[in-house]
């Protein structure tokens, strides 16, 4: 069956600025109840790339441990964020720092401009991902559904672009599909849909929309079992995409019978 | 580290702290027993790279920002 599946459809896999991933999830390290449960959550989400923050080193706790004592670099791809910031300036910064650590020069570039809503500054992340591409990082830019954005952060020579399914920790999905469409339609670069999606089915609607990955954190690290939540997101995704590249029957609204009509018996309401 | 007991005044973090003199920026890391490799600092609002923190001075009145990767999303 496998073996079938390989032969009738084959997918590529996920480049984002050279670099090849098989899997199509991204996840995220925060909020996890405790580091070990994130580390097997990641395991099971099959991710190959998974989202950090640049934070003050907290001085009184010398416990307090950075992330990396966790997650090995040489075996996870690292990228870390801009989260948090407000202002262009600030996501620079930060921007900066993160690739002074000497991991890479990639970054998910976040700028917020509301903090009810956590939307994006859709101005001041275009100006930041100029400044970023300008010093040679690849730029993975969060955003939010809207293509004339998305196709301003190409232009700016972002190296992804990340439209946001729903507002960040919201649980909400896809709220968005046909915005989503034409994104990916309309855009040479990955899109990745980061932030909103909070159960397995809204990876998979997420998936079928065509899009070339899924970012998510929350959805794993406040699920009861993250473990089992980040297995079902990575099958999740795996379908939505497999779903995608099958094609999907036409949606009709009227039914139409999967059986013969002919050979049916003498008798019936149509039976002479 | 010499025991001269001179200290001077730095920002680390945003936090005013006395630290002694004559330490270089690598000093001033391990007195925190934190460990070069996994962090990054931030001098002046320039970054240190770290082939430079066992050559720069800690000055009074420096600002130090001393940041590492975190869990997020």
């Amino acid at each position: 069956m496998t073996t079938t599946t390989m032969q009738t459809v084959r997918d590529d896999p996920l480049v984002i600025a050279g670099r090849a991933f098989r899997s199509r999830l991204i996840v995220g390290t925060g909020k996890y109840r405790d580091n070990e449960t994130m580390v097997r959550a990641i395991e099971a989400s099959g991710a190959e790339m998974v989202t950090v923050a640049v934070r003050r080193v907290d001085l009184d706790r010398t416990k307090e441990e950075g992330i990396l004592y966790h997650l090995d670099p040489e075996r996870i791809f690292i990228l870390p964020n801009t989260a948090g910031c407000y202002t262009a300036e600030e996501a620079v910064r930060y921007a900066r720092l993160a690739r002074a650590a000497g991991l890479n020069d990639w970054v998910k570039l976040e700028v917020i401009g509301d903090q009810r809503t956590l939307l994006p500054d859709v101005s001041a992340t275009i100006e930041a991902a100029r400044i970023l591409v300008a010093e040679g990082f690849k730029v993975l830019a969060y955003t939010n559904e809207d293509v004339v954005t998305a196709l301003r952060l190409e232009d700016a020579g972002c190296a992804a672009v990340m439209p946001l399914a729903s507002p960040i920790g919201s649980g909400l999905g896809l709220v968005n599909p046909y915005y989503i469409r034409e994104i990916k339609r309309r855009l040479s670069v990955p899109v990745i849909v980061d932030a909103g999606v909070g159960t397995a089915s809204d990876a998979c609607l997420t998936m079928e929309q065509g899009v070339d990955g899924v970012l998510m954190n929350t959805a794993l690290a406040e699920a009861r079992d993250s473990v089992a939540m980040a297995r079902a997101m990575r099958l999740a995704v795996e379908a939505g995409r497999l779903a995608y590249l099958a094609g999907r029957m036409p949606r009709r609204e009227v039914a139409v019978p999967s059986s013969p009509l002919t050979g049916m018996l003498d008798g019936g309401p149509s039976g002479a | 580290m010499q025991a001269t007991g001179d200290q001077i005044e730095i920002t680390l973090n945003g936090e005013p702290r006395r630290v002694p003199a004559g330490l270089t920026v690598a000093g001033l890391l391990a007195e925190l027993g934190l460990h070069p490799g996994l962090v990054v600092v931030e001098h002046n609002r320039e970054i240190l790279e770290r082939a430079r923190l066992a050559e720069t001075p800690v000055e009074p009145g420096d600002v130090f920002e001393v940041v590492h990767f975190v869990g997020g999303g």
